[in-house]
């Protein structure tokens, strides 16, 4: 299977939208490395500014920067960034309605070693809430470059969530165009739709798989924009299969597998069932042991797969 | 804008916007006082001195800037904004009201020659760092200005910036240090020392101007010799009388964050007309 970094296709697409606009400048805080950013400031290094260790003041410039009409890029891991930096985020960046791009590295426990304290398991959330504030977990390496044009091109608040690890590669090959806003549904079937976000979005399509081999049919949807979440999509979903799996490498409260509940508790109550971490923080571990840890594999996603199907009856019991 | 350089006038225009401000905060019931008292001089300067700036045209570029990075000060703003012309004085008297452009604090949505959105204390220098690298970028001649309380400079963030400004020496960055020595909870020097000022300043690379905040002589040739001081970004430290204007408004920590009563306000109107 091949595998891409998010981050490299991050750099990349930067240095790429750099020679094609002048206005693109990129800000970082002292992870440039990490971040990929590097790439940027290596070629344009007066349009990159290292801050320094000052998230909130990166922030803070970036804004200064949009207000001046740049096209400001701020990178830093993902904790820090909609962490440290939130409530300069809150006020100087989403109220001031401020085209500025947080795009952060490190989302979620597959930074592995580094342990819960650099493991941004509610950055989803944080964002969510904000309005104003569009946000965005790309799937694979090929959606990352698309994500960060696309958001380049749009004029607003956005964050973008990556990773550490590479991921396995989705969209190679296929004639997908990401659209904020708008889910893809990446595998059709009638049993049960399985919406999921980031690395996750490949362990639905290996469950799906899985799911098959035992005569389930799942839908499956890359839900790579969160915020604003595909309501369409969803209530076509819980129309077709009756019930939804949400699949997050985040706090199951806040994220991808909250927006769900609210779209389908509101317009059309099917059973959900939120797959995610459960009210804890991430600890050190080699990525792939986390993910056992944390019950995010595929194999987690068919036992609640089945689990969901057994008690289908039941459930719409209940809602009927 | 053409400059208006006489003192005579100035002091007239600063008089005219201590009593819209008294006014306005009398008419909202609630706001900030001692703080917006404190500014008026430092700010009727730069906008009627100082700033290049059009309020027929919020939004040419080459324009300078005004952040007010103490937000709750917005009343003193405001009054100069519509006396410069970016609104209607009439619309002052609907300051906090809902539907009302002039919200509570400084915002950029709403309000023309509002540049960016404050209240949150601390965020402002760094805004203005943006603004003035874009400049940089651009090769604009903007010069960009901001306006900071004493208590504010207790924000870490607020160093954070000093230290990107005098590391990327930003000469096109003014920021001016209304030094009136009160906060919330009273005086700086108890709350939170934040003294010695100066030096602090200086060890993060900035040049340092020290100068009675209300003298317009003084006001003036700093802003002019800040202009002329290159290679670093330049504060002023603006030594000011937190209600000043008022005689039972100043130096009292008490009326920072309350409005004039009717009584306060006939009483304040009339001090100020005799003054
Ligand atoms: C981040 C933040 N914390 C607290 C406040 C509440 N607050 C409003 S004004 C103020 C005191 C400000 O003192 P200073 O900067 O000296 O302003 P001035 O004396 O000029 O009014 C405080 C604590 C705020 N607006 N923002
Ligand atoms: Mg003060």
């Amino acid at each position: 299977m091949k595998k891409a970094s998010l981050r490299e296709a991050y750099g990349r697409t930067l240095v790429e939208l750099g020679r094609e606009n002048k206005d693109i400048v990129v800000l970082d805080a002292d992870l440039s490395g990490s971040t990929k950013t590097q790439m940027f400031a290596k070629e344009f290094p007066e349009r990159f500014f290292n801050i320094g260790i000052a998230e909130q003041d990166m922030i803070g410039t970036a804004a200064g920067l949009a207000v001046a009409g740049k096209i400001p890029f701020a990178s830093t891991f993902a904790i820090f960034a909609t962490g440290r930096a939130w409530e300069q985020i809150r006020q100087s960046v989403a109220y001031a309605k401020l085209n500025v791009k947080i795009v952060a590295s490190h989302g979620g426990i597959t930074v592995g070693d580094d342990g819960g304290s650099h493991q941004a398991v509610e950055d989803v959330g944080l964002m969510r809430i904000l309005p104003n504030m569009t946000v965005i977990v790309p799937a694979d390496a090929i959606e990352m470059a698309q994500v960060i044009r696309t958001v380049a091109a749009y004029n607003g608040p956005v964050y973008v969530r990556s990773a550490r690890i590479d991921f396995p590669v989705i969209y190679e090959g296929t004639d997908y165009k990401f659209q904020i806003g708008k889910g893809n549904i990446l595998r059709e079937g009638n049993d049960i739709t399985i919406m999921a976000m980031g690395l996750m979005v490949h362990f639905a399509l290996e469950a799906a798989s899985l799911l098959s081999l035992q005569g389930i049919e799942s839908r499956v949807v890359n839900m790579s924009t969160i915020k604003p979440i595909d309501r369409q999509l969803i209530l076509n979903s819980a129309r077709k299969t009756g019930m939804i799996l949400t699949v997050e490498e985040h706090l199951v409260t806040g994220g991808l597998g909250s927006a769900v509940c609210e779209v389908v508790a509101e317009e059309y109550p099917v059973p959900v069932k939120r797959i995610g971490i459960k009210d804890r923080f991430g600890i050190s571990g080699k990525p792939d042991k986390l993910l056992s840890y944390f019950h995010l594999t595929p194999q987690d996603i068919v036992a609640e797969a089945k689990q969901l199907l057994n008690s289908k009856p039941r459930l719409l019991r209940a809602v009927g | 804008m053409d400059f208006i350089r006489n003192i005579d006038c100035l002091r007239q225009i600063a008089r005219e916007v201590r009593k819209d401000i008294l006014t306005m905060l009398n008419k909202a019931g609630s706001g900030h006082t001692g703080g917006s008292l404190s500014a008026v001089e430092l700010l009727t300067a730069l906008f009627f001195a100082k700033l290049r700036h059009d309020p027929q045209k919020p939004c040419w570029k080459d324009r300078d800037r005004f952040i007010l990075s103490k937000g709750h000060a917005a009343p003193v703003l405001y009054a100069i904004l519509a006396r410069c012309g970016y609104f209607e004085r009439e619309e002052l008297l609907h300051l906090r009201e809902l539907g009302s452009r002039l919200q509570g604090h400084p915002d950029s949505k709403f309000t023309p020659g509002v540049e960016v959105p404050t209240g949150s204390l601390g965020q402002g220098l760094s805004m203005a760092n943006g603004i003035a690298l874009a400049a940089r970028l651009d090769g604009l001649s903007t010069r960009v200005y901001v306006l900071l309380g004493d208590g504010e400079v207790q924000e870490g963030q607020v160093w954070e910036a000093a230290m990107t400004a005098g590391h990327y020496k930003l000469d096109n960055v003014c920021a001016i240090l209304d030094n009136n020595g009160l906060q919330i909870d009273g005086w700086v020097k108890d709350v939170k020392n934040v003294e010695p000022l100066a030096p602090k300043w200086e060890a993060f690379g900035w040049a340092v101007l020290e100068i009675d905040g209300h003298n317009f002589g003084e006001i003036l040739s700093a802003l002019d010799k800040a202009e002329e001081i290159k290679g670093k970004p330049t504060i002023i430290i603006a030594h000011t009388v937190k209600g000043k204007g008022v005689s039972f408004f100043e130096n009292k920590a008490k009326y920072h964050g309350v409005a004039p009563t009717n009584e306060e306000l006939e009483r304040a109107l009339k001090e100020l007309e005799n003054a």
